[in-house]
């Protein structure tokens, strides 16, 4: 991405001559201003006012008063708010890396077999990007409950001892709640790889089984390096959504039991809404934003080196 | 450099208009007049002329809506000048929307306000709603309304203490935790309704012994928890500091060794498995619906169950309020419906007490109790002749007239219901115990209460 085509290569001079206006330095803004307008008014303008909320002690309504940086200061020293953090470094693991080794291992599989029905499989496999997150929160809280889809299937096969109220015991509920995350984001990963190797010429693959190779060195010398922009997308595009989850973990768990489900999202809502501070949930918001901004900036940096 | 330059210039317009903006909020209060004394107050509605009284409510489930608009029906039959434009909303979304209402230039004259202090608390503090005692005093509702009713929508007029000083709303509706059972699963067990605390405990025990879950809970949602404890902490702690600690106000402490013992019992319940093997990781939703297909022998929780449980297990179903109290007399966590307040900025604040005064009257209660809901005032004459809401209405008068109706231990502080919901599954989890409970409790109450 980015790394396309630079204004200056275009063979203007084919076109005719520009006009001195439409050859003035201010051009090009004059170009993006409709946009950017739209981009201001929508995104920025509230990203700004966000920011200056988080300086205010404020309800909501009614008088608010200056505080400076100290709603940061707080968040620094609040411990709900650094587990809050934890967990959404934890649920990466499950939104991000876990669905892209799952995703490119099925991509190559459905790549390299002629598999019959491959549309159904890819269909399947994308569905729950495709159903509300509200859906799938109360089904998967069917599914984990005490008398649950998967305590009786642990049941079936003889792991019996297994069984409790997954989203109920503090030592397995983050994990069950990122497991919907893998499921959910899984689908759009294998969507990405597919569509990256769906790139690579078949000529490559054929070259590569002449010379002796099998179906995992393939993998790793041909496909894997053929996808990495794609792997940089689904990256960006899946910490993005562990970091910035809410709905998953309000409607299974309220942050809960205890606090060990809590996230950077759920912190601002709670502040927001029901502590009535609304210039701490805005630190918290900007907080949280950075973090993905440079979380972000990072992966797309090492994903443009390394190609 | 070009896109460098761009992006520079938009990050620097951006800081421009955060900082060119003004201050949040606005430093005018919300036009607080003072309240009229019973001498003022304007009861010939018919005189006022035309007028629109804009309402907002939450009563929109089927029971609660077919009693209002009933009742708005015949407000507009008695006073034909007053059109009553009615905005109705789920809870949450009026809850959330109330602060903006209030402070708003178009204020509605008419609005349901949530009763705890994170929400009537902090609009009563900011001059936001009217002060009703005059009103109160005109059309006699401390006759109508018992004294344990109306404390819970009384605070002090800088919000701090709540429970006592002036009337900021009225409410139609009453609620209440207590036990359900089914009789035929106590008649197969060989047990009878516990008439004390020490037989409710030895019911939970033979329970437990027959192989049944003696408790049902669903805690997934936090809050649940809260209604169990309720009832049973007011087997240890007298009503009054109950009522001290649930209200916030300053002079109770969460860590007293009465306190403890119900923390204590508690954490037992959970441990034991008195409350199922995993009550934390199973819904509110879906742990009455296994109640009535026969799991549990007692399900502990809020009077508002009782109609969809009763539509499965039909004449089997009882309620009733639990055993007396450390007091000696029955003491159980409830409340009122939402109250009804008027917006210290309403326009029609005249006509808007009239439609309070209406719609809590003795009739209007009837109506109520004809649509199916739970009437805050005469419940026992209006108790149908059978059925779990009759066992609910007797109870809830009971608690009323003879007991003390505790509040809702989330009502405390801001934050109480996410420090209490937390505190409570960590609990009943075995992840801290009930002198960490009880300390984690404390911490939230006092920290409040001393900021306060």
């Amino acid at each position: 991405m980015g790394s396309g085509t630079s204004p200056g290569a275009v063979p203007g001079a084919r076109r005719g001559r520009p006009s001195a206006v439409a050859r003035g330095p201010l051009t090009p803004y004059l170009f993006i201003l409709p946009a950017f307008l739209v981009y201001g008014a929508f995104a920025l303008y509230p990203l700004g006012r966000a920011a200056q909320f988080s300086l205010f002690e404020w309800k909501g309504f009614g008088a608010s008063t200056f505080v400076g940086l100290s709603n940061y200061v707080d968040l620094a020293a609040d411990a709900d708010f650094r587990a809050a953090i934890g967990n959404a470094l934890v649920l990466i693991v499950f939104y991000a890396v876990v669905p892209l080794v799952v995703g490119l291992v099925l991509a190559a599989i459905l790549r390299r077999g002629q598999v019959r029905g491959m549309g159904f499989f890819r269909s399947v496999i994308f569905l729950p990007q495709v159903i509300a997150l509200v859906v799938v929160a109360v089904a998967w809280r069917q599914i984990y409950s005490p008398s649950g889809l998967l305590n009786e299937l642990l049941g079936m096969v003889g792991l019996g001892a297994l069984t409790h109220g997954w989203l109920g015991d503090p030592g397995t509920a983050l994990a069950a709640v990122g497991f919907i995350g893998t499921w959910v984001e899984m689908g759009l990963v294998m969507l990405l790889m597919l569509s990256g190797m769906s790139r690579i010429p078949a000529e490559l693959f054929e070259a590569a089984r002449l010379d002796g190779a099998g179906a995992v060195r393939e993998f790793f010398a041909i496909t894997l390096p053929a996808v990495r922009g794609e792997i940089t997308v689904a990256l960006v595009l899946t910490i993005i959504a562990a970091l910035k989850t809410f709905d998953l973990v309000y409607l299974t768990t309220s942050g809960g039991p205890g606090n060990s489900t809590t996230v950077p999202s759920y912190e601002v809502y709670f502040r927001a809404f029901d502590l009535r501070e609304v210039g701490s949930a805005s630190a918290v918001a900007i907080v949280l934003t950075a973090l993905i901004f440079v979380i972000n900036v990072g992966v797309t940096r090492i994903g443009e080196r390394e190609s | 450099m070009l896109r460098r330059n761009f992006l520079g210039a938009t990050v620097a317009l951006g800081g421009l208009g955060a900082l060119a903006a003004c201050a949040p909020g606005s430093d005018t209060g919300g036009g607080a007049e003072t309240a009229p004394a019973a001498d003022e107050v304007e009861t010939d509605i018919a005189s006022l002329g035309d007028l629109t009284l804009v309402v907002w409510d939450q009563e929109v489930r089927g029971a609660q809506n077919d009693a209002i608009e009933a009742l708005i029906g015949s407000f507009q039959e008695k006073f034909p000048n007053v059109t009553i434009d009615r905005n109705a909303q789920s809870f949450d979304d009026l809850q959330q929307q109330t602060g903006l209402a209030l402070s708003g230039n178009d204020v509605p004259d008419v609005l349901q306000v949530n009763n705890a202090r994170g929400d009537m608390g902090t609009f009563v503090a900011d001059g936001l709603l009217t002060d009703l005692t005059g009103y109160a005093e005109t059309y006699g509702w401390a006759d109508r309304f018992s004294p344990s009713v109306l404390s819970k929508m009384r605070y002090s007029s800088d919000g701090v203490t709540f429970g006592e000083g002036s009337l900021y709303g009225l409410a139609q509706t009453g609620e209440v935790c207590g036990i359900f059972y089914s009789q035929a699963k106590l008649d197969q067990l060989g047990l009878t309704p516990p008439a004390t605390w020490e037989e409710l405990f030895s019911l939970v025990d033979a329970a437990a012994e027959a192989g049944e879950r003696p408790i049902m809970l669903g805690n997934l949602d936090q809050w649940p928890a809260l209604h169990v404890f309720g009832p049973l902490q007011a087997n240890f702690v007298d009503a009054q500091t109950i009522i001290t600690l649930g209200m916030g106000n300053a002079g109770a402490d969460w860590t007293s060794e009465d306190n403890l013992a119900a923390l204590t019992q508690f954490g037992e319940w959970g441990a034991s498995g008195a409350l199922g093997e995993s009550p934390n990781g199973l819904a509110y939703d879906d742990a009455w619906p296994m109640f009535t297909e026969g799991e549990g022998v007692l399900l502990i929780g809020g009077n508002w169950l009782g109609p969809d449980m009763e539509a499965v297990m039909g004449e089997d179903l009882h309620f009733m309020a639990p055993p007396p109290g450390a007091d000696g007399k029955v003491a159980t966590t409830g409340g009122t419906g939402i109250p009804f307040s008027i917006p210290a900025a309403a326009k029609n604040a005249a006509a808007a007490a009239a439609y309070i005064d209406f719609i809590t009257s003795d009739d209007a209660m009837a109506m109520i109790a004809e649509n199916g809901g739970m009437p805050v005032n005469r419940t026992a004459e209006l108790a149908p002749e059978s059925g779990v809401n009759k066992d609910i209405y007797e109870a809830f008068d009971a608690v009323t007239t003879e007991g003390t109706l505790l509040p809702y231990l989330d009502y405390a502080t801001p934050s109480f219901a996410e420090t209490a919901g937390a505190t409570l599954q960590e609990l009943i989890g075995g992840q801290t115990d009930a002198a960490g409970a009880a300390a984690a409790l404390q911490e939230d109450y006092s920290a409040f209460t001393e900021g306060s």
